[in-house]
């Protein structure tokens, strides 16, 4: 069988002096009660907190620092990302730029894209969202059918992007665009740009999802022109840039740490004597965080050696994941409560409510776990 | 596994050649027939024999003892590669007495050994006589304890100290027969006034001060990963060359995503088991182990069950070895405390600390 790599993460001395530093930071907004810690989580996006930490030096950390950066190791990133989850930090502003929009202008665009873009990702000043659903194109992401058409001035857009979080809210979009054939494996003619939501000819409309919240949109682009140096990559090199940053998108420890805060209060709520079945409950689930922490942690420093363990990530998301989902059944079980969405009296019952309201999403977003499996088995030899 | 990884340490060149050696041994010697035979309750001569020759009992006693040396998390390694292979011999057992009696005492012992007691509420008394010492309870379900030459039981004066005595099998006696779903021998010691020479009792190191349960536990968990492999290796090879409907059975998605959960499972297992095997020797052993035994425990139910599913009525036969491997984990996960005894020792750990002082136990301080 593929063996599975976990080796010990030696986490090098300035990702230890970051966790320091995140920590101290993480206090200080709390003592200044800049967030709700209990109803809080990586999806919630709050613009104030996020000038604060890029100011503090917790964003694009990686970069060089011509553009921004501070070129740290990969692994000082880590530990900044373990640290606002575990705090139940509102990053989501800044989180898909800092994870995998920025990283790949970085990798991929034009100068002119680096220079504009990356200083204001790090100042926590320019916010990024994912176009790549699309109403026929969900979990079969080759089915994209934008389309973008080359001009004298650049690339003409058409078509429409769905469940686009905080489109209404971000600067920016990276969108999944067919410029070409699709070739034999549909993979082919596909191509990314940077979309500026600022311009004309890209029309945002709400989706609400079933907690009430707004997060989703639908983006509708009727000939919207990009330039031609907002194209990240090459032209219809889209579908492996799109696949070789999933390793990074996979195992990173939002994938099952999402609902963290649940645990400290479940924690909190039994009390230091808990009945028996308290105690084996949270002790399987900690049991659980544990190993996938490890999971997380080992494969961060593999992917800072340059490695692509894309089966093992596949599996941190699999894993952790469905870890995420089953922390709300459980804990609602062994304290008597009623979830709630606003009893400010009872801290754990609104944070099961809010957790329980935003589960089925965990399983869903950045690769249904069908999708996953099927990564898993192609890694296990079976596809 | 980790076999592309550079060596670091010159210890590191040290142990993955015995973790090579060790992995070509067992494939020489631990054949279907051999393994068979000791089902019946033949002790395998041939494959302790090799096993001794190798130097594997001795992996983990330090070296100014005679010992190999290795370091703790390579050792536990090694156990993991027995695991996958299933030598039906108490290697893990022998490795940890030999390396715990060779601490207490300074010497090293040949032979096969076995520790008591095992379970998780047993005691056994000691007591200094003018002709040596006298031990005093009952020990149960002792691993090999009838086939080992001697048992190294640990056990406590009145003074509450923890002592331990190495007891030659010979001065054992009315050992009742019984065995665990491998057929691996796990009989039931009656010590009641077995009398030890001083020669043979030594103060417990810190190491097992409070007795074999987290040692066991931790040598149970590597096994536990490496069986888990082997049954996924098997599962794998079979869904690729089993062919039901005109396609191998791999290539269904029902069967594919029922294999990647499995997978799932094991691999959320070997990490747990990885960061207790790096654990030993220090004040995270504790938590480290618990996390380990009760985490991969928990993983065995779903890899055998998936495996065994895998395989159809071919995998419920004697004839095929599947059952080596899953027969082993049906009886590894209940021994030195179930998942049940250890999510509850962790449960209470946590809770007892409060819910903010879970997260540095999680990633550091």
């Amino acid at each position: 069988m593929h063996a599975f790599q976990f080796d010990a993460p030696h986490l090098p001395p300035e990702a230890l002096g970051a966790r320091h530093r995140v920590r101290a930071f993480l206090a200080a907004e709390r003592d200044a009660k800049a967030f709700s810690q209990h109803r809080s989580s990586w999806s919630i996006f709050d613009e104030g907190f996020t000038r604060r930490a890029g100011a503090a030096g917790f964003i694009g950390v990686t970069w060089p620092k011509e553009y921004g950066g501070q070129a740290q190791s990969s692994l000082v990133r880590f530990v900044i990302t373990q640290e606002m989850l575990g705090a139940g930090a509102p990053c989501f502003a800044h989180w898909i730029a800092d994870r995998q929009s920025g990283p790949q202008i970085l990798r991929h665009g034009s100068e002119r894209a680096k220079r504009l873009l990356l200083p204001r990702i790090c100042r926590g000043e320019c916010y990024f969202g994912i176009g790549m659903s699309e109403p026929n194109s969900g979990s079969d992401l080759a089915a994209v059918r934008t389309r973008a058409v080359k001009q004298d001035a650049g690339w003409v857009i058409n078509g429409s992007k769905i469940w686009t979080s905080n489109a209404h809210r971000v600067h920016y979009l990276i969108a999944l665009v067919r410029t070409g054939d699709a070739g034999a494996d549909r993979h082919g003619g596909l191509t990314q740009f940077i979309i500026d939501m600022s311009q004309p000819g890209v029309t945002v409309r709400p989706i609400h999802n079933l907690a009430g919240g707004h997060e989703f949109n639908e983006v509708v682009f009727q000939d919207y022109l990009v330039a031609d140096d907002m194209m990240v990559g090459a032209e219809g090199q889209g579908w492996s840039m799109v696949t070789g940053e999933l390793a990074f998108e996979r195992s990173g420890p939002d994938r099952f740490l999402s609902d963290y805060r649940l645990m400290v209060e479940l924690i909190n709520r039994v009390g230091p004597t808990p009945n028996q079945q308290q105690a084996v409950e949270i002790g399987r689930l900690v049991g659980h965080l544990a190993a996938l922490q490890r999971m997380s942690a080992s494969i961060a420093v593999l992917l800072d050696q340059g490695k692509s363990p894309n089966t093992e990530a596949a599996l941190v998301k699999d894993v952790g994941t469905a870890f995420e989902r089953e922390l709300p059944e459980i804990a609602r079980k062994l304290v008597p409560v009623e979830a709630s969405l606003n009893d400010p009296e009872d801290v754990f019952a609104e944070t099961l409510g809010h957790v329980t309201l935003h589960a089925p999403s965990f399983t869903l977003r950045g690769g249904t776990r069908e999708i996953l499996r099927g990564i898993i088995a192609r890694g296990l030899g079976l596809r | 596994m980790s076999a592309n990884v550079m060596p670091v340490h010159p210890e590191a060149d040290l142990s993955s050649i015995v973790l090579e050696q060790a992995d070509r041994l067992f494939r020489g010697e631990v054949t279907k027939e051999r393994m068979a035979e000791a089902d019946r309750g033949t002790w395998p001569s041939a494959i302790w024999a090799a096993v001794q020759q190798a130097g594997l009992p001795l992996a983990l006693t330090a070296e100014q003892h005679g010992g190999v040396g290795l370091p703790p998390a390579d050792a536990l390694h090694l156990i993991r590669r027995a695991g996958y292979h299933t030598p039906p011999v108490p290697l893990a057992e022998t490795m940890i007495a030999a390396a715990l009696w060779a601490e207490a005492s300074g010497e090293a012992i040949a032979g096969t050994l076995s520790l008591a007691p095992v379970g998780v509420s047993e005691v056994i008394s000691i007591e200094r006589g003018s002709g040596g010492y006298t031990l005093r309870g009952t020990a149960q379900r002792v691993p090999w304890a009838t086939q080992v030459d001697h048992v190294l039981v640990h056990a406590y004066d009145a003074g509450a100290s923890p002592w331990l005595a190495l007891v030659p099998r010979p001065s054992l006696q009315d050992a009742k027969p019984r065995t665990n779903l491998a057929n691996e021998p796990r009989e039931t010691l009656t010590l009641d006034g077995v009398v030890v020479r001083e020669a043979a009792v030594r103060a417990a190191p810190a190491s097992c001060a409070g007795g074999f349960l987290l040692l066991g536990a931790a040598i149970r968990a590597q096994q536990m990963v490496g069986a888990m492999e082997r049954c996924l290796d098997y599962a794998l090879a079979y869904a690729m060359e089993r062919e039901q409907f005109g396609r191998p059975l791999g290539r269904f998605q029902a069967v594919q995503h029922m294999l990647a959960d499995a997978a799932g499972q094991y691999a959320a297992a070997a990490a747990a088991a990885e960061v207790a095997g790096e654990a030993y020797g220090t004040d995270d052993f504790a938590f480290a182990t618990a996390v380990a035994k009760a985490r991969v425990g928990e993983a065995t139910g779903k890899v055998a069950e998936v495996c065994h599913q895998v395989h159809g009525a071919m995998g419920f036969t004697q004839e095929h070895p599947l059952h080596f491997a899953t027969r082993r984990l049906w009886s590894w996960r209940d021994e030195f405390g179930h998942e049940t005894f250890w999510q509850e020792r962790i449960g209470r750990m946590v809770c007892s600390a409060g819910g903010e002082a879970l997260w540095p136990k999680l990633v550091g301080k």
